[in-house]
């Protein structure tokens, strides 16, 4: 009997281990091609529309999508589970080494650009705030409405949770103002967020709060706060406009990472991701398309 | 005919055997799972750090204290409100209502036991977390006795259904005695129904802080998750973090073998602890009542 539990025990994990990784190649045979897409909650819905697309216009390429956050997408490239992982940041040196030391080399696509919007409830007076202001009351030194004009409330700060590439980024370019050597973190009282949705919830029907979001995905009932990257600088509202010619301050690149050169259905999928047709999709759902550098009409 | 009836006793005997060992087996194995994984957090961790107030692993903060204040104070408001509510519905049901009344009562609670935690966790973010930042005047809604009152309920289920069973099970007789001593009818249940059915009471409440101190989903929805640590009264109505909200929301993004990853199997071993510890104080309190009742009883 002990033999036969140590057997089924083995086999489970033999199963396990060696299970992801091959979809793309087994399914070939079954004239059915299977892209395993997974990642960042930011790009989650461009990429549905995409896969939606696209499986439309080539009906033998399956392409799964899933969220969880960039470090999730990342952290299944690295363990061989997906062909492509989507990330709001860029892949950081430890997660190459990693990469590489499980046999696998990132490469990087840029494939679309967003805005981080700051957004606060219709309630709360404040319409503007300098990228200082904003790390201030992220870095917990700001702790009262009032200091930054507004009524005598709490701030309450709220955040994507650390797996969030939104999140790395926005540590990254507003606590630290984009200084390499700063060690700020966020406050420990900042609420840590499992979704976007959550953080949408909360700054809805909470006076106190602020939050921060991609553009695409925050809606038209809550308030978005007007940046300028100094004191005495324009205060600027995150469009599709002003990412492009630069005076919204928090704006970053989209990514999606491949194990080494894409080849096959997966480099198809990404050169109709970055033919104008699908960059229309960037643009529709409130993103700013990478196409943006070349001439277009 | 007689030789087949044995082969058939021997193979029922043994499928029977291996399923009580597998239990054994399993349990020693997750352990030692959870071991594997979980005790090289000390050698690649230094303890000044794991023992600091501040969670923050994507740069290598690694303070566990502020995990585990934060579960033990949710789960401490989940037990003092399931509690009290748990067994007061158990004696009603079992001791007070009248028949067709129990009948309905049972499947409805056993029914609330079945609601699916997600569920709670939604109801938690639309409605509870509003009505009580408006209601109890917080910065937050989001807070450490929103999910106190959401497990509650979770746990109210199951101290319910055990601790009813538990008070089902004392004789007849015994009540039947007190009344005939001209007990009343709370004397009899606080007196005598309750201590006799003792043992099965306090497994009921073990289970239902268990049930407390495991929950993920409608922690990580409610509680705000700020790794704050959680040490006086006022923590109950400020956000916290608790270990199970952070190996849920975390596990996904580690990459295997890295520090990270250690250390949330570490956070799962003291979780593991933790209940090892509710569960063997809570059955030796049961086994010494069981000696005292025998040496009456003898």
């Amino acid at each position: 009997m002990k033999h036969i539990i140590m057997l089924f025990l083995l086999s489970s994990f033999i199963l396990t281990s060696c299970g992801p990784g091959t979809s793309a190649e087994a399914a070939s045979d079954s004239q059915a091609a299977y892209i395993e897409n997974k990642g960042s909650d930011t790009i989650v819905n461009l990429a549905l529309a995409w896969a939606e697309k696209y499986q439309g216009e080539n009906p033998d390429i399956r392409i799964s999508v899933t969220g969880g956050g960039s470090g999730t997408g990342i952290a299944s490239l690295i363990n061989g589970t997906v062909d492509i992982a989507n990330a709001s940041r860029q892949i950081k040196e430890e997660e190459v080494d990693e990469a590489k030391a499980n046999g696998i080399e990132p490469v990087e696509h840029v494939i679309a650009r967003d805005a981080i919007a700051v957004i606060v409830n219709p309630e709360n007076p404040v319409n503007e705030l300098t990228l200082k202001q904003i790390s201030d009351i992220y870095s917990g030194k700001i702790n009262n409405w009032k200091e930054v004009g507004g009524d005598d409330r709490p701030i309450v700060r709220l955040s994507r949770e650390t797996n969030s590439g939104t999140h790395v980024y926005f540590l990254e370019t507003v606590l630290r103002l984009g200084s390499k050597e700063d060690k700020t973190l966020f406050s420990t009282d900042t609420l840590l967020l499992p979704s976007s949705e959550g953080i949408i919830a909360e700054v809805r029907q909470n006076p106190n709060a602020i939050g921060y979001d991609g553009l695409g995905y925050v809606p038209d009932d809550l308030k978005m706060i007007a940046i300028a990257k100094e004191e005495g600088g324009a205060y600027v509202l995150p469009a599709i406009q002003t990412v492009n010619d630069k005076s919204y301050a928090i704006a970053r690149d989209l990514y999606m990472y491949t194990d080494g050169e894409p080849t096959g259905v997966v480099k198809e999928y990404l050169d109709w991701i970055l033919a104008p047709e699908a960059q229309q999709i960037v643009e529709e759902l409130g993103f700013v398309p990478a196409l943006a550098l070349s001439p277009s009409p | 005919m007689e030789k087949s009836l044995n082969w058939r006793e021997f193979i029922i005997t043994r499928l029977i055997q291996t399923s009580g060992y597998s239990a054994i087996v399993f349990v020693a194995l997750i352990f030692f799972f959870l071991l594997r994984e979980g005790l090289p957090t000390l050698g690649e961790v230094e303890s000044s750090s794991l023992l600091n107030i501040r969670w923050y692993p994507i740069e290598d903060h690694f303070g566990i204290f502020p995990l585990i204040t934060g579960s033990l104070i949710v789960t401490l408001g989940a037990a003092l409100i399931a509690v009290p509510f748990g067994i007061g519905t158990a004696i009603y049901i079992s001791e007070i209502a009248p028949r067709w009344m129990r009948e309905i009562l049972k499947p409805l609670v056993e029914l609330l036991g079945g609601l699916p935690s997600v569920v709670l966790g939604f109801l938690g973010i639309l409605v509870l977390s509003p009505f009580l930042r408006v209601f109890l005047d917080l910065p937050t809604g989001l807070t450490a006795f929103t999910g106190s009152l959401l497990l509650g309920g979770i746990a109210v289920p199951t101290v319910v259904s055990v601790a009813e069973d538990a008070l089902d099970a004392v004789p007849r007789a015994y009540r039947e005695g007190a009344w005939a001593l001209g007990a009343t009818r709370w004397q009899t249940i606080w007196r005598v129904t309750l201590p006799a059915a003792r043992s099965g009471v306090l497994t009921a409440i073990m289970l239902g802080v268990g049930r407390a101190i495991g929950e993920t989903m409608t922690v990580m929805m409610v509680t705000g998750n700020a790794p704050v640590l959680a040490v006086k009264l006022g923590s109950l109505f400020s956000p916290v973090r608790t270990m199970t909200a952070t190996i849920a929301a975390e596990m996904g993004e580690v990459a295997s073998g890295s520090t990270h990853y250690h250390v949330l199997f570490f956070i799962g071993m003291v979780l593991f602890l933790i209940s090892l510890g509710v569960n063997i104080a809570a059955s030796s309190v049961v086994f010494r009542a069981k000696k005292r009742a025998e040496r009456i009883l003898s």
